[in-house]
């Protein structure tokens, strides 16, 4: 009791003491540093500047804009297969065709484009620049992350040229039916798949290995863990999620191969294909749908994760005001990156498995609902009295949340085993996902890009283009998705490529059909113009001031903007606070940047949130 | 150095209160005090054991079905057992001498682990060849395919390893490096070598017991 009490009062004479030495002039005053600055790399020729650079900011560029090409090729196959399913009648695609249109659209978004953009893109130019760092742990392993993700995407793309096309077994690649004949691609295209994966997988991990290390070691003086900006915490905790889950898919990706090249049986079962009686017997197609989930599930947090953590520092900057509960986001994002490794069956009810088994996942997705209540309510208690400037990112923010919570709610029906059973494989699925895994990310994505775009190129984007896309991708993918509700309500099949004249099938989604697939033209249209916008403001933007948002976090603290080589110049920056002081009381300014140093702010009070 | 935290304590830091600013302030930037190879040989050694923790579990699973037939066990497993343990302790002394600064007997050590790596492989191709010879092949039953598999990822986590033993190897030859930084790396190599030898116990008790 008394020990307590002692206790108390030390703790309250430092204060006292603090509170006095706030008047004496060193309180700038840092340690020296006892670590060595980091020797970089320099570059000596265009080869080695532009193409095979190893520099992290360069390497972000060439991730987002290979991964943008290639999720482009993606949009273009959503097209494809929307007119085929309005217009049946044209004849428009064969069914095979539709097959790997759906499967290639799949892969290339979740894996090639989400993942690759978020922790390629946006963790290479951020992870660097917001710790505080001159450049990734590794760079040279960073640049081969980058080349290995090009040979995956050039493998992928070549398994379009081989005898048969690529593979239509659904993104999912569920064996048996990926690699048996009557599958399009099931001999040739499935093949370069699966070495892609590995490839991917291969370079992501050494991608991954660079952004944990360089966020857990790197970071700027008086930078501590929970000084960071939610940005690197959604990337690094997506980053340790990715490094658990993709063994997961290397794993069945290497014994599918096997199967399909040397005639093993992990996952093929005795079966008999157009009347011949295969060599295989006894393998478990279950074994793998536990493998692909078991890395499918913490998939989509990888890619959420990121959004979570940069669509919190948009709204904090764009509203002016600190994120409210700093500390449950982080836990929340930790939170959620723990529990994703344990609801991965919830993909699988209806694989007949265990009613007991469903139960429990049924029980932990309920659970990882809270985190992420958690993180929506926060979000909105940032805007609740802040002074929000209705900027672009801010606008794609707002979308995103608006956005996310509906895919979310819709998620929370099909956690449950018994709303899942009759709508599973149906259309409402595909409204969910694409709600909380494609449109929602991808706003962040947008939001995202028009806020650091000034970090990049120095030039601000346009603003008019930048609100006709946001009003045309918003609106437009709620003409897309809500409609799709309804037809998995009544019953429409995904994966099918024509409907015929089934007496099961409500005519209304036929109109429904066609409405939606103008509305897909419509939105995928509006992208070019955010093409052209990105493109053309690089020449024509009008020129950007230094950190034109009035940001606290470090990127935009570079002493030349956008930043050179090696970031930060002769000294690195030295950290006195987090990133969110926003509109502090008694300030000049109505923020103060994390490495201002505190004699320069006397008298500013900081309220504690 | 920064003092040695928990996790917990590390995530309930409060980085808005008035002693934690100080405290903060005073932070280097690195949260463990280890050098960045070592976290990231960690890191790597984390991702690997998760990969093979699911082909054991893929491997656990199968095994179940009644198609299931166990391989013989050639007694050139246990020679080469017995090489991953000899290549494990003799970088064990490699580390002790490195670290005592007895350049030539190092040298010695780090050529013969090579040789031993290099053996290990070898002989592991010799199991191969010699399984093929007496009709074990990876189609004809799904156990044998396991064991080829086992040993194809295993084999090329050494020869990862060789490549790394390789490059620490002509740097400790040329002294192209600071003492501290060298033995940083034969650690790291030495850790490494641990890790594919208890890797490789676990796959073969694995196969042994089953």
């Amino acid at each position: 009791m008394s020990d307590e009490q002692d206790h108390k009062l030390e703790a309250k004479s430092d204060y006292v003491a603090d509170a006095s030495s706030v008047s004496t002039p060193d309180i700038d005053s840092v340690p020296d540093a006892e670590l060595p600055d980091q020797e970089l790399y320099h570059s000596h020729s265009w080869w080695t500047t532009y193409v095979f650079s190893q520099d992290a900011k360069y390497i972000g560029i060439q991730y987002a804009l290979t991964a943008i090409g290639t999720g482009l090729l993606g949009l273009v196959l959503s097209w494809l297969m929307r007119i085929q399913l309005a217009f049946p009648g044209l004849g428009w695609l064969e069914p095979s065709s539709y097959y790997q249109f759906v499967t290639m659209h799949g892969m290339i978004m979740v894996v090639y484009l989400l993942t690759a953009l978020f922790l390629g893109g946006f963790g290479n130019l951020l992870i660097p620049l917001m710790c505080g760092a001159r450049d990734m742990a590794f760079p040279y392993v960073n640049m081969l992350s980058y080349w290995a993700f090009v040979v995956a995407v050039l493998v992928l793309l070549a398994s379009f040229f081989v005898p048969g096309g690529p593979t239509g077994a659904g993104w999912t690649l569920y064996p048996p039916q990926a690699i048996t004949a009557g599958t399009p691609g099931y001999n040739g295209g499935i093949i370069l798949m699966l070495i892609s994966l590995i490839l991917f997988v291969a370079g992501f991990t050494m991608g991954g290995l660079n952004y944990i290390i360089t966020v857990l070691q790197l970071r700027a003086r008086g930078m501590t863990l929970m000084r960071m900006p939610l940005t690197i915490w959604g990337i690094f905790t997506a980053t340790v999620l990715a490094m658990f889950a993709f063994p997961a898919l290397l794993v069945g990706c290497l014994m599918m191969t096997l199967d399909s090249l040397l005639g093993t049986s992990f996952f093929m079962p005795a079966m008999v294909s157009l009347g011949e009686t295969l060599t295989h017997e006894g393998g478990s197609p279950i074994l793998f749908q536990h493998l692909f989930w078991f890395f499918g599930h913490p998939e989509v947090y990888i890619v959420a994760l990121p959004a979570f953590g940069i669509v919190s520092d948009l709204l904090s900057v764009h509203s002016r005001k600190t994120i409210f509960g700093y500390r449950m986001m982080v836990w929340a994002i930790v939170g959620i990156g723990a529990l994703s490794f344990f609801v991965w069956a919830h993909h699988m009810y209806v694989s007949g498995m265990n009613p007991w088994f469903g139960f429990f996942f049924a029980t932990t997705t309920l659970i990882i609902a809270v985190p992420t209540a958690i993180k929506v309510y926060n979000w909105i208690l940032t805007l609740w009295r802040g002074n929000i400037q209705l900027s672009l990112p801010m606008l794609f923010s707002l979308g995103f949340i608006v956005t996310f919570l509906n895919g979310g709610l819709t998620g929370l029906f099909l956690g449950n085993v018994t709303v899942d059973v009759p709508l599973s494989d149906t259309y409402f699925v595909v409204a969910h996902f694409h709600m909380v895994m494609g449109i929602a990310p991808i706003l962040v994505i947008f939001g995202a890009i028009y806020h650091w775009y000034p970090l990049i190129t120095g030039r601000m984007m346009d603003e008019t283009l930048g609100k006709i896309h946001f009003w045309i991708t918003f609106l437009g993918s709620y003409a897309i998705y809500f409609p799709m509700h309804y037809q998995g309500f009544v019953g429409v099949p995904r994966r099918y490529f024509e409907i015929y004249d089934s007496p099961y099938i409500d005519t209304s989604t036929l109109l429904l059909n066609k409405f939606i697939t103008i509305a897909v033209l419509i939105v995928g249209a509006a992208q070019l113009l955010f093409l052209y916008n990105l493109f053309a403001s690089a020449r024509l933007g009008k020129k950007s001031e230094k950190n034109p948002w009035k940001a606290n976090s470090l990127e935009w603290q570079t002493p030349q903007m956008p930043p050179e080589h090696g970031n930060w110049g002769k000294e690195l920056p030295k950290v006195y606070r987090w990133p969110y002081d926003f509109s502090v009381p008694g300030a000049k300014e109505d923020y103060i940047p994390q490495n201002q140093p505190p004699s320069e702010i006397i008298g500013a009070k900081v309220e504690k949130t | 150095m920064n003092k040695k935290k928990s996790i917990f304590q590390l995530l309930t830091e409060k980085p808005w209160e008035t002693d934690q600013i100080e405290a903060d302030n005073d932070h280097q930037g690195r949260t463990v005090n280890i050098t960045k190879q070592k976290l990231g040989l960690r890191t790597i050694m984390a991702a690997s054991t998760v990969l093979f923790s699911l082909f054991i579990v893929a491997y656990s699973d199968r095994m179940l079905v009644n198609d299931w037939r166990n391989m013989p066990e050639p007694w050139l497993l246990w020679f080469n057992t017995g090489i991953l343990v000899i290549s494990s302790i003799v970088f064990h002394q490699a580390t002790k001498y490195a670290e005592k600064e007895i350049f030539d007997k190092t040298k010695n050590c780090l050529f013969f682990i090579g040789f031993l790596a290099y053996s290990f492989l070898i002989g592991q191709l010799i199991v191969w060849y010699q399984l093929m010879g007496t009709g074990y092949y990876a189609t004809s039953n799904v156990a044998n395919a396991f064991f080829y598999l086992f040993t194809t990822i295993h084999g090329l986590h050494i020869i990862g390893g060789i490549y790394f033993w390789g490059k620490t190897t002509s740097k400790f030859i040329k002294r192209s490096l600071k003492k501290e930084d060298i033995n940083n790396l034969i650690d790291i190599c030495a850790v490494y070598w641990h890790f594919l030898l208890v890797v490789w116990l676990v796959l073969f008790g694995l196969m042994l017991s089953s």
